[in-house]
């Protein structure tokens, strides 16, 4: 199939950048969304220009490093996939394609369609984690966790940490990917120690990054490739809350 | 600008005050919004009087009257809740639509419902609103004539300043309008409400803007009720009245 491809082009984090077209001819339909930009990349090259830079990892669907806001939508039209696993199956025959960046303040491009997601990983230096040495792993029921603890804690550990949220958010808002996090280790026996300290660092970081504020648009929910429901934004409120009246 | 520089790490010590966190300010939102559907199904419940007649909304407002120094609390309090609602209202707006940076050529959000999306002009409407309507049945600024009617008890003659001031059509049509933009409002309002605090239950998640729906027709029917019923002369004014 051939297709029409509008891509932001952007030099660097100081260049203004702008939209530009491509053609993308002989794509196979087994494709997967990255291997067709491989091929129109080679295509560049061979055009002696610069090729077209993204971020990719696994290409599994698992690693949350592709990050392209295709048609509008981050990671593309289906539900439930990262990029890398959109098929060009899903795509017609003579498709405009549009494919953008993550765009939010606190991620700034830093080429082409790459966008700089440290913001992320500082919000997780800001208490995503567990200070206690927990060892190697437990003999099994050694612990007590209860089902509905250790499938919620499951649930919001599917998070990858993408970015999509963020992306599809009109406020750009971070707290579907933070509320994840807060939840997971909120709801297992380890994560007990930090609880309070964790929900209001990590909430003081996301604010302190530019992120914008959640309005329950759920558009974030809809682009979440792993499916995180919105009921973790409603649970991380609770524990902001919970920590407010502990005085911790 | 260097898009690696090394920012500040907050701990969980970091004493940022409630109310410049971002939850804090939705759960403010939230909270004070709470209040306003409560006096908003507490106002429809006493305007709702009015067809039982003249005698009973009469009683009612002279109730209210009397009150005294509580309805003055009452008055000040949701004046005070009102302000912080605007205030963190239009500073979340402004949060929110900076927040994005530079916008999408093409974007296509797919959940995001036309109420949810216009929540400030909803709101700065309906602080239009009133405005207008404090000034029309409670200072009487708008038609002053009317303040001090009294019924043959000598009580202030409150059913008869809504009929005469809901017979005007423009009163009428400005007042349906109004409660259209709160039921824009609400639709949203309440889902989000119960989401912000964090009082959803599970079995409810994907219903809630059902119910949103519902909640905001049920509250727009029955205010609208009202001017309806008097334009259609179903209320009307008691023989011998003016």
């Amino acid at each position: 199939m051939n297709l029409t491809l509008y891509v932001w082009r952007q030099k660097d984090a100081n260049d203004k950048g702008r939209m530009e077209k491509y053609a993308a001819k002989d794509i196979n339909e087994h494709m997967s969304f990255l291997e067709m930009l491989d091929v129109v990349n080679e295509d560049l090259a061979q055009q002696g220009i610069e090729p077209i830079a993204f971020d990719h990892d696994c290409r599994e669907g698992i690693c949350g490093t592709c990050s392209l806001v295709v048609n509008g939508r981050p990671h593309g039209h289906e539900t439930g996939t990262t990029v890398c696993q959109l098929h060009m199956r899903h795509f017609k025959d003579g498709d405009s394609i549009y494919i953008e960046p993550w765009r939010a303040k606190a991620f700034p491009v830093v080429r082409d369609l790459i966008v700089d997601r440290s913001a992320f990983d500082r919000i997780m230096q800001a208490g995503g984690f567990v200070s206690v040495n927990t060892g190697s792993a437990q003999d099994a029921n050694s612990i007590p966790i209860s089902k509905e603890a250790a499938d919620t804690a499951m649930d919001a550990a599917a998070c990858i940490g993408c970015g999509a949220c963020v992306a599809a958010c009109p406020n750009a808002s971070a707290m579907l990917f933070v509320s994840a996090k807060i939840s997971q280790l909120a709801s297992l026996p380890q994560g007990q120690a930090e609880r309070e300290r964790r929900a209001r660092g990590m909430i003081a970081q996301m604010d302190a990054e530019g992120f914008g504020n959640c309005t329950n648009f759920y558009e974030c929910e809809a682009a979440c490739p792993k499916e995180i429901p919105v009921k973790f934004i409603a649970k991380m409120n609770r524990e902001y809350m919970r920590a407010l009246a502990k005085g911790k | 600008m260097n898009a690696t520089a090394a920012k500040k790490v907050y701990s969980g010590d970091a004493s940022v005050p409630l109310a410049n966190i971002s939850i804090g300010m939705k759960v403010v939102m939230a909270v004070t919004g709470a209040s306003f559907i409560l006096f908003i199904i507490g106002h429809l419940m006493g305007n709702m009087q009015i067809f039982i007649g003249q005698e009973q909304f009469n009683a009612y407002a002279a109730f209210l009257q009397g009150l005294g120094e509580l309805l003055w609390i009452e008055r000040v309090l949701i004046f005070t809740f009102f302000a912080i609602h605007i205030f963190y209202g239009i500073k979340l707006y402004f949060e929110n639509s900076g927040a994005r940076g530079v916008s999408y050529k093409k974007f296509n959000p797919s959940q995001t419902t036309y109420t949810a999306r216009t929540m400030i002009w909803s709101g700065l409407a309906l602080l239009a609103f009133v405005v207008f309507h404090i000034a029309h049945f409670t200072a009487h600024v708008v038609y002053p004539e009317y303040a001090h009617l009294e019924d043959a008890l000598g009580r202030h003659d409150a059913y008869t300043m809504v009929v005469v001031g809901f017979q005007h059509a423009w009163v009428s049509i400005l007042y349906i309008i109004s409660m259209g933009f709160l039921a824009f409002h609400l639709s949203h309002a309440l889902p989000s409400l119960f989401q912000t605090i964090g009082l959803i239950h599970p079995n409810l998640r994907n219903k809630e803007r059902v119910i949103g729906r519902l909640f905001a027709l049920i509250i727009f029917l029955g205010y609208v009720s009202i001017p309806v019923a008097i334009m259609a002369g179903i209320v009307r004014l008691p023989k011998g009245g003016m």
